[in-house]
């Protein structure tokens, strides 16, 4: 999979190599995440839905996705969560603990189509050391999925 | 729907259709591997014992979000015709009954109070919060189920919890068959809707929105001076009173003025899109949308009633429409 990082004029943290991850006072609200662009193969749609043991038929088998009203077999809701998590930390690294995935889903992600992850830091809380970053999912048909993550990522050397 | 289906669907709401019920696996190595890699998520910490341990962690964690992968309960059960006939299967075949067939998820909202570590064995219990009236969406009519998932580990202590919204539809008729199918029916086929840009809601307005959530729109009045208002605030615009209550307006209005929106187009509307000033017989004007008419149609003045949408599960808004002519 291809992971561009957009030109953006906001200021996008990205971390030290060699480092467990950012810290908690290295994050500032507003920082943008690095893109994420996901070629939406049916391999992925099905290898996915089988890995979080979704066998529904309409995440692999085209005909009965059809005869359900759907165009084509498309990407299980457990899935578009862990690509939500992946985004995320990929970016803030592997020291990073996950509290929180919130997501709403709307335009399916059907084969052959490409999801864009784009996110950005909304909120901090200091006591509890927890960022939230508010994540968007974009596919040709529109957002198929908006929500938020909350990591709780450690303090930095300086704190 | 009939008044006795609603009451047998109601009567669902707050009842546990899945009691505690352990995952057929513990979290395990060879799991959280076919997840990672289908994921293509490269995070030491899920297979790299020793990059887990440099974070501060004991050793690997599974990914957050596969906490509903640990209880899914498998090929053989999703394949077997019958469900086990529990609650959750009553509710599935009671709103099959209705005729809504079809199933997608539309919403899941974790909060994860651990991380999870091989040797966990996770059980669920769910017990449905909400049902939804009928609502019409891009995939078909359905209603939406909300319901909360409880995840317990071995020792009962809770380890997440997430709120689940399923949407249950009737599906809409079924498409030609792809060698039939043109590149213009294709592009004629509504695709399913992106949702509507979400109002900026406060403590002043909240009891606006959550009443139009239940099709009631609702006018605010001066509690002091009985002068009404709209949009909500905090305080009288004519005695500076805070202290207000609310009318119910009659849905009656007319055309104060309006404009015709054709460019930029959002995804969620349907275009020409008639954006409207309507004065409400109560005398407060808001401005919303008119359906069920041509923007050649609209005049200033033509009398107009109360509609209303429900664009997503938590937001529902006012329209209008014509009056209906006699003789026609």
């Amino acid at each position: 999979m291809t992971e561009t990082t957009a030109n953006h004029t906001v200021r996008q943290t990205v971390r030290p190599l060699g480092r467990p991850g950012l810290a908690y006072d290295e994050v500032a609200v507003g920082d943008r995440l690095p893109e994420l662009s996901i070629p939406l193969t049916r391999t992925l749609i099905v290898a996915t839905a089988i890995a979080s043991r979704d066998y529904q038929d309409v995440h692999h088998d085209p005909e009965l996705a059809v005869e359900r009203g759907s165009r084509d077999i498309f990407m299980n809701i457990l899935t578009s969560n862990g690509l939500v998590e992946r985004f995320v930390t990929r970016w803030a690294g592997p020291a990073a603990v996950v509290a929180a995935i919130r997501i709403r889903l709307g335009a399916p992600n059907y084969p052959g189509d490409t999801m864009v992850l784009t996110g950005e830091v909304t909120a901090k809380d200091d006591a509890e050391g927890r960022v939230e970053v508010s994540v968007r999912g974009e596919n040709a048909l529109g957002a198929h999925v908006t929500g938020t993550v909350v990591v709780r990522l450690p303090k930095g050397e300086n704190a | 729907m009939s008044a006795a289906y609603e009451d047998r669907l109601r009567a669902f709401v707050g009842r546990e259709i899945h009691p505690l019920r352990p995952g057929q696996d513990p979290v395990n190595v060879p799991m959280i591997r076919h997840w990672v890699e289908a994921m293509e998520d490269d995070n030491p910490i899920h297979l790299d014992e020793e990059a887990a341990r440099a974070t501060g962690r004991d050793g690997v964690v599974a990914p957050a979000s596969m906490a509903q992968a640990w209880v899914m309960r498998g090929y053989a059960a999703t394949t077997a015709a019958e469900g086990g006939g529990g609650p959750a299967d009553e509710l599935t075949d009671l709103l099959a009954e209705g005729g809504y067939t079809s199933v997608v998820a539309t919403d899941s909202e974790f909060e994860f109070h651990r991380e999870l570590v091989p040797g966990d064995h996770v059980a669920v219990r769910e017990v449905v919060e909400s049902i939804s009236p009928e609502k019409a969406t891009a995939l078909g009519t359905g209603r939406f189920i909300t319901s909360l998932r409880t995840y317990h580990d071995q020792d009962g202590e809770v380890v997440a919890v997430q709120r689940w919204r399923l949407l249950r539809f009737r599906p809409k008729a079924k498409p030609q068959e792809p060698e039939e199918r043109s590149e213009a029916d294709a592009a004629e086929r509504p695709e399913e809707r992106a949702s509507r840009p979400q109002p900026a809601i406060n403590r002043d307005n909240a009891f606006w929105f959550e009443a139009a959530r239940e099709h009631r729109l609702l006018i605010q009045r001066c509690a002091a001076c009985r002068t009404l208002r709209h949009p909500p605030g905090p305080c009288c615009p004519e005695c500076g009173s805070f202290e207000w209550d609310t009318v119910r307006a009659s849905g009656d209005a007319h055309v104060y003025s309006f404009v015709v929106n054709h460019h930029p187009r959002h995804p969620a509307f349907d275009y020409p899109l008639i954006v409207a000033v309507v004065e409400l017989a109560e005398g407060t004007r808001l401005i919303t949308n008119l359906v069920g008419v041509s923007p050649e149609e609209v005049e200033i003045d033509m009398p107009v009633v109360l509609d209303w949408v429900d664009a997503d599960p938590e937001l529902s808004l006012p329209v209008f429409r014509p009056v209906a002519q006699e003789g026609h």
